[in-house]
């Protein structure tokens, strides 16, 4: 029974999240409490849920684009580009506190991010550009787009309504974590209760034998490149809404970077096939847990990006099988690269 | 009597779930070709991968020139003076065929690769000892898949070594490349070299080898001198029962007899540049139309344009029921045609899919993904399947790529068989069985054609072509040459039309 739950391929991702948390409370003790204040929660937890929900946002959406064999590079653009159309439809609104205006906004970046997806799932399947190249386009061209919708400003904004969305609280929680968990309920019914997800791995895992079973592969890897811009638009969303502002220079810089690495941390493989939702979602809360703990602990700034280079890098080797072998065969001194792959999924 | 070169013994592997091998000896003696036999799944493979050093052993002794050795890798293997040509060509296909030759092991001055001596050691090396003038410096993918193979087996030649193992090394090769390979063969052997030959063609084990050791679920079965062995003995302690199932195949042929169903699907000047020149074909309701033909010679071409997965540039096709043409693969399955490709790695299993995921997605595109079957659906219909098929392991949870090739083999028939086609292409399907498996395809695909559907059926087996189809179309040069009617059915019609001349 141990065996399985150490073979169990959220062990890692889990035990990970676990150390972490653990250390905040040997830390600071008071790490896990939770105050009601005004009848909403608070406390560190709450914190990193809430500032984490953009991250796991795209991460999900990134998920499914690295489990088709791909990647998307374009989604910290996406980004900015939806708070920053978001913001400009409410600033260019007669009546800043509508409640109509809000919904035309929110409708407005979410067409936008799905025509970004589309263009991309587009440059993958009907150009054949490497998807890499594809999204990378975009990821450049999209900051100039995001300047070019704020005129290279900064829009700042003042709806309550909109505010909602990354700021309000429903059931004493961060509105935003209900954003989170209906995507994530939607990504996984549609990959595990209908045969989207069996689409999925089975063009990741060998592209040209899902073509001859009889799949359309490209219709599978547009709809991932639109429903990943659509996770990156409602996160720009979030993102924008939290702070009232658009900012097309600096909103989800690096997002694509810490979501490709949540993907990874999750499990699933950049060579495409099998995908964990599940796993991606506490790889992205480790990403957000490790940054809260940084701060926390008074790290100086100049040197954050250094430690959280060293933690992710040990929480990389702890999880690849490989070099846990290696260490444990250090005293063996032998190595059977083939008969891992073997026996790993046996 | 000399002594062995190589000595196993009482090698064990296991894997979860499975034990591979349980006391396996082996030995090789130097100048003989010793052919390794057994069903798919008695452990050929594995045996193979533990001498390598691919797998570790779990309990027994491995010793060369009488000292105990522990192989604990490809390199160490090589180190040790085994080589080793898989089944599968094992070459990097984006690099030169000198750079395949010498990979590891550049001729090098100061650090720099000599690449002008390298690329002229490999042309002389291929031209020597293999009879083959070709451009070395092509990147590998520009030779077909013949000629890789013998690429491979210079590589194993380059590195000095004193046991050759050769893995299914005829499998892709035509007639006259398996003589030159046998040329070769015979040509090492008097070197003094070991070599170690696995195939499933009984011919070439007779032909070729001096000795023969035969396993069975993982077990030794025996060792035997092969001009002490009858052939009936050697497939009797393969498959491990009696040869009814064998003998009685001709028996089901005849029965099948001429089959004059309506059309099901017709190409008229059908052709596509490089591929195939303008061919007719006509397959009706129930009935099996062979495809004959050496490698290369359009068989596979021929089907790919079948199932829409080549497009045609000249000529017609036409599929009877809906009189339209087919455009795409998921086009052709709509239309009732199903393709089992001979390329089973990289056309036809999905290496992260269990083999249940594996049987049902023809079936769960033709659906639509809105629709899925439900996990109990799939699971009976795995089942099914498994007990059908006799697949091995019997577990629909394993992943397909832990399989051995045989197995996935009939994963893939599996999965053409649950979308009931109206037409089954089935390209080179016992590639790489066993006997036992064989037989049960073939009599499965007569089955089949009884009942109504129509299969077109190539393969390099003449006898197995013969067996099964009710018409056979002869290929020769990426040209059809003859139709043969179920009356003219011969060996030497087809060999003569697949010979020309």
């Amino acid at each position: 029974m141990g065996g399985k739950l150490y073979r169990h391929h959220l062990f890692w991702p889990v035990t990970v999240l676990g150390a972490l948390l653990l250390f905040n409370l040997i830390y600071s003790p008071d790490f896990f409490s939770l105050v009601i204040r005004g009848g909403n929660l608070y406390g560190s937890l709450i914190d990193i849920l809430n500032f984490g929900a953009p991250l796991i946002l795209v991460s999900i959406g990134m998920t499914l684009v690295i489990a088709t064999g791909g990647i998307d590079l374009s989604v910290g653009s996406i980004v900015a580009i939806s708070g920053a159309m978001a913001c400009l439809t409410i600033s260019k609104g007669t009546d800043q506190s509508s409640f109509l205006l809000v919904i035309g906004a929110v409708g407005a970046s979410i067409i936008l991010s799905v025509v970004l997806g589309m263009w991309n799932g587009a440059l993958v399947t009907i150009t054949r550009i490497q998807p890499i190249i594809a999204t990378l386009i975009l990821m450049v061209a999209g900051r100039g787009i995001a300047q070019l919708i704020t005129s290279g400003q900064i829009i700042t904004v003042s709806n309550s309504n909109y505010e909602y969305i990354g700021a309000g609280s429903l059931a004493a929680l961060p509105f935003s974590i209900f954003i989170v968990a209906a995507a994530l309920l939607i990504a996984s019914l549609l990959t595990r209760r209908t045969a989207i997800g069996l689409f999925i791995e089975s063009v990741g895992s060998n592209p040209e034998a899902s073509r001859l079973a009889g799949l359309r592969s490209k219709t599978v890897i547009l709809t991932v490149y639109i429903f990943c811009g659509l996770c990156a638009g409602v996160a720009g969303l979030i993102l924008s809404s939290n702070v009232s502002s658009a900012d097309g220079n600096n909103a989800g810089l690096w997002y694509e970077l810490d979501a490709i690495l949540a993907v990874v941390i999750g499990g699933t493989s950049l060579n495409g096939g099998r995908f964990y939702l599940m796993g991606t979602v506490i790889g992205a809360l480790i990403i957000q847990t490790l940054t809260t703990t940084i701060y926390m602990i008074g790290v100086p700034p100049e040197i954050t990006l250094v430690v959280k280079a060293f933690v992710v890098l040990a929480v990389c080797l702890i999880q690849s099988e490989a070099f846990r072998k290696t260490l444990i065969t250090r005293w063996k001194k032998r190595n059977y690269p083939a008969e891992q792959e073997v026996t790993r999924h046996a | 009597m000399h002594t062995p070169l190589l000595q196993m013994t009482g090698i064990t592997k296991r894997f979860p779930g499975v034990k591979a091998l349980s006391n396996v000896d082996f030995r090789l003696f130097p100048g003989e070709v010793h052919a390794l036999m057994g069903e798919n799944g008695a452990g050929k493979s594995t045996l193979i991968k533990v001498l390598t050093g691919v797998y570790s052993i779990d309990e027994g002794t491995v010793r060369i020139d009488d000292r105990t050795v522990t192989i604990a890798g490809p390199l160490e293997a090589q180190k040790a003076g085994i080589s080793t040509v898989y089944q599968e060509v094992n070459l990097c296909p984006n690099l030169t065929v000198a750079e395949n030759v010498f990979i590891g092991r550049e001729p090098r001055r100061f650090g720099r690769i000599q690449w002008k001596k390298m690329n002229e050691d490999a042309k002389q090396l291929l031209k020597e000892r293999l009879n083959l003038s070709i451009d070395v410096t092509l990147p590998l993918h520009a030779y077909s898949v013949a000629i890789q193979q013998l690429i491979a087996i210079a590589r194993a030649l380059s590195i000095s070594a004193k046991v050759l193992i050769l893995d299914e090394p005829t499998s892709s090769l035509d007639q006259n490349e398996v003589q030159q390979l046998f040329g070769i063969m015979r040509k090492l052997k008097s070197d003094g070299l070991a070599i170690l030959f696995v195939t499933h063609f009984l011919d070439q084990v007779y032909e070729m080898s001096d000795r023969i050791t035969v396993l069975r679920n993982g077990e030794l079965e025996g060792e035997y001198m092969a001009a002490e062995l009858p052939r009936i003995e050697l497939v009797l302690k393969m498959i491990g029962k009696d040869l009814k199932l064998l003998e009685e195949l001709p028996k089901l042929s005849e029965e099948a007899g001429e089959a004059a169903g309506t059309m099901m699907i017709n190409a008229s000047a059908l052709g596509r540049k490089g591929a195939i020149k303008p061919f007719d074909l006509e397959i009706r309701k129930g009935e099996v139309v062979g495809l004959a033909g050496l490698l290369g010679s359009g068989r596979t071409e021929i089907a790919r344009l079948l199932f829409g997965v080549d497009r045609p540039d000249e000529g017609k096709l036409l599929v009877a029921d809906s009189g339209s043409t087919v455009k795409s693969p998921r086009n052709a399955i709509d239309l009732g045609i199903a393709f089992c490709s001979e390329n089973r790695k990289t056309e036809g299993i999905i290496d992260d899919l269990t083999v249940r995921e594996n049987i049902i997605l023809a079936l769960q595109a033709t659906k639509g993904w809105s629709r899925p079957l439900s996990r109990k659906k799939q699971d009976e219909i795995a089942e099914q399947y498994i007990k059908m098929l006799n697949i091995n392991p019997p577990n629909p949870e394993h992943l397909i790529k832990n399989l051995s090739g045989g197995n996935q083999q009939k994963v893939l028939l599996a999965r053409w068989l649950l979308t009931e086609p109206d037409l089954l292409i089935l390209d080179e399907p016992t590639r790489g069985i066993d006997i036992g498996a064989k037989a049960e395809i073939q009599k499965l695909v007569l089955s089949l054609a009884k009942q109504g559907m129509s299969v077109l059926f190539i393969s390099s087996e003449m006898e197995e072509v013969i067996r099964v189809s009710d018409r056979v179309a002869v290929l020769r040069d990426r040209m059809k040459v003859k139709e043969l009617s179920s009356s003219e059915i011969n060996q030497k019609e087809i060999m003569q039309a697949m010979a020309g001349g």
